[in-house]
């Protein structure tokens, strides 16, 4: 046996590792299993599927690229949020500095560019699940969860553009949230919005309706950008962490990986 | 070095075959040739996907598009425009939709003849089951490398985009919403934002959570097939294709200052004037009926009659037409041609499935009457913002 061979039965047989991993090397289908059930990160696969259902051809990967996207965003978000502040005065300079002056500047990139490939392995994902038609019984729920978690994932994308606070973030988000003021009973331009009054009160109108809740101001300002900050790290990513819970949960219950019934 | 400049002179020069096609190309770009192009495509490709999805066909398609990709690329508006850093994930988005398509369609085709002879389905095998560790761990884990690298390689080469820092009195022409919504900023060249920004986004997410309830067809579940989902299919790949992706499509690549339309080869120039009247279905009805046929006097009705007031009498024709649309297009159509998906569906599920469908196609409806007429409303009640 050679050197590295015997280190790692020495290592393998100690005490440390086996009280980390409690299952032999996985050699043999009662470890394999055991790989598999005894982790709780891997625990999320059966220990057996089908085999055509695995084929790349098949699923394309792309459920699982939108989750390692997911997981790549969420990893180099936590590291900019070391450098940005959502500050009218200090966002745009924020970013500059970070370009300049952290080591290992393709932070910034590597986020920007993941979330444009999340938006398009998300909805490749959704055109893979719909054209092998996995969206029928017994799948008709998890579908729905999949379509929430693609709005989300837009959403995601869209709070985001806002913050390196630059001439392209502020009119996009203009751009869209123009939108919101639309909104039939709820924004102040929109069908309806006569009907929302209490005798000669008017209750919606610029200072009240739908766009001056998403952007705490008639405009795209220091409100906005405090609002899609807050909606961008906290509360639409711990939602759909839920939601990926419940689409993964369902898929083992609703029967694995589809396949020919 | 005279051989040389009449070389130079040919490949740039109006009459060059080049420069042909190029005008051919930027005068098929405005929508209302564009989009019924592409309409036309995916209808031949949906009609044909037995054919053009054999490798070698769809090698030599494959083989096409990358040149004609790489030779419009030497044209410096194309150029400017493809490279812009946000616009980057739309070639890569549209290069990964065509390879997907075409590995769907190959493998439906492939199904389908299958079936037609009685063979067993590709995915079939359902006794066939592998160890996830290692068969399917080991392809996550290689997947996961190979898309660090991709993604890491990517963000090395292509600078993320940074303009100057926001200055709410310096508006940029054109606004653009980020690429993702651009098929939605388009359809406000046709529709209100209530409608285009709220009402139909809203109808995208209802129908497709609704999709599996509306769709009773049980064949077709877990294996790539066409012929036995027909009807679906059609549906949500011109959904798809294109009232999605073509209009993003056309709201990145085309639109320019003003949000006019510029073919791909055209430089953006911001004072190229935006002529259009349209009009409203009550000036049809009011004023140009009358006009060209004399039956009653022109001019839009201003005064209430019998308590109702003037605004619904002006825009009654665009009423009439609208509700005979949600409301009586569909029973006549349940019993008429869709009364096989009547019986299927019931009551509740058909409308639903007409309240999804009405809006989806009105979209095009509209286009079509906004490039053959001018249309701009059905129905103009402006004074209460309910505009369609």
């Amino acid at each position: 046996m050679s050197v590295f061979g015997s280190i790692g039965n020495y290592i393998r047989e100690s005490q440390i590792w086996g009280s980390v991993f409690r299952h032999g090397v996985p050699r043999d289908r009662r470890t394999r299993a055991m790989a598999i059930l005894s982790n709780v990160f891997l625990h999320l696969h059966p220990v057996a599927v089908r085999k055509s259902g695995i084929r790349l051809s098949f699923t394309w990967c792309m459920g699982g690229l939108t989750f390692f996207l997911f997981l790549a965003e969420t990893i180099t978000g936590v590291l900019l949020m070391f450098y940005y502040r959502p500050v009218v005065e200090y966002a745009y300079n924020d970013i500059i500095q970070l370009r300049a002056h952290v080591t290992l500047g393709l932070l910034r990139e590597i986020h920007r560019w993941g979330a444009h490939a999340m938006v398009i392995a998300i909805w490749l994902h959704m055109l893979r699940v719909f054209l092998t038609g996995s969206y029928k019984p017994p799948r008709e729920f998890n579908w729905g969860v999949g379509v929430i978690l693609l709005k989300l994932t837009l959403l995601l994308s869209f709070t985001g553009y806002l913050l390196p606070w630059d001439q392209l973030a502020i009119w996009a988000i203009t751009v869209g949230s123009n939108m919101a003021r639309a909104t039939p009973f709820l924004g102040h331009e929109g069908p309806g919005a006569q009907l929302m009054r209490i005798g000669d009160v008017p209750l919606m109108h610029a200072g009240s309706d739908a766009r001056f809740l998403l952007l705490a101001g008639t405009a795209v300002g220091p409100g906005a950008l405090l609002r899609f900050y807050v909606l961008h790290c906290i509360f639409i990513p711990l939602v759909v962490l839920v939601l990926i819970a419940v689409h993964f949960w369902r898929i083992r219950k609703d029967g694995g990986i589809s396949g020919p019934l | 070095m005279n051989g040389l400049n009449t070389l130079v002179l040919a490949a740039t020069s109006d009459g060059g075959l080049g420069s042909v096609i190029k005008d051919l190309l930027n005068k098929a770009s405005v929508p209302q040739i564009f989009v019924p192009l592409m309409a036309i495509g995916l209808i031949v490709a949906l009609l044909t996907y037995r054919t053009w999805t054999r490798p070698a066909i769809a090698g030599l398609l494959a083989l096409a598009a990358i040149a004609f990709y790489v030779w419009s690329a030497t044209d410096e508006n194309f150029f400017k425009i493809i490279v812009k850093p946000d616009n980057v994930p739309i070639t890569i988005m549209l290069t990964a939709t065509a390879i997907v398509t075409w590995l769907a369609f190959r493998q439906a085709a492939i199904n389908d003849a299958r079936m037609e002879r009685g063979e067993p389905l590709i995915e079939s095998g359902a006794d066939d089951k592998v160890l996830v560790w290692p068969d399917l761990v080991y392809t996550e884990m290689i997947c996961l490398v190979l898309c660090s690298i991709a993604l890491i390689v990517w963000a090395i080469l292509l600078k993320a985009p940074l303009e100057p820092a926001a200055n709410p009195t310096n508006i940029p022409n054109p606004s653009k919403a980020p690429w993702y919504f651009l098929g939605l900023q388009e359809l406000l060249v046709y529709f209100d934002p209530w409608i285009a920004g709220v009402l139909l986004p809203g109808f995208i997410i209802l129908g497709l959570v609704a999709l599996p309830y509306i769709d009773k067809n049980p064949r077709g579940n877990g294996y790539y097939t066409f012929s036995q989902r027909k009807m679906v299919i059609w549906v949500f790949m011109f959904g798809w294709v294109i009232m999605w992706v073509v209009l993003i499509v056309l709201g990145t690549f085309l639109r320019g200052p003003n949000w006019n339309i510029f073919g791909p080869y055209e430089t953006w120039d911001s004072h190229r004037p935006a002529a259009l009247l349209n009009v409203n279905v009550s000036d049809l009805f009011w004023v140009v009926l009358p006009e060209k046929t004399g039956l009653w006097s022109p001019g839009l009705p201003k005064n209430a009659v019998a308590g109702i007031p003037a605004m619904f009498i002006r825009e009654a024709p665009g009423i009439v037409l609208l509700g005979g649309y949600f409301f009586i297009l569909p029973v006549i159509l349940a019993k008429s041609v869709l009364s096989k998906l009547f019986k299927d569906l019931g009551l509740i599920r058909y409308a639903v499935f007409w309240l999804l469908m009405s809006w989806m196609m009105l979209v095009p409806i509209k286009m079509v009457l906004r490039w053959l007429f001018n249309l701009k409303y059905f129905m103009a009640l402006t004074e209460w913002f309910l505009n369609v």
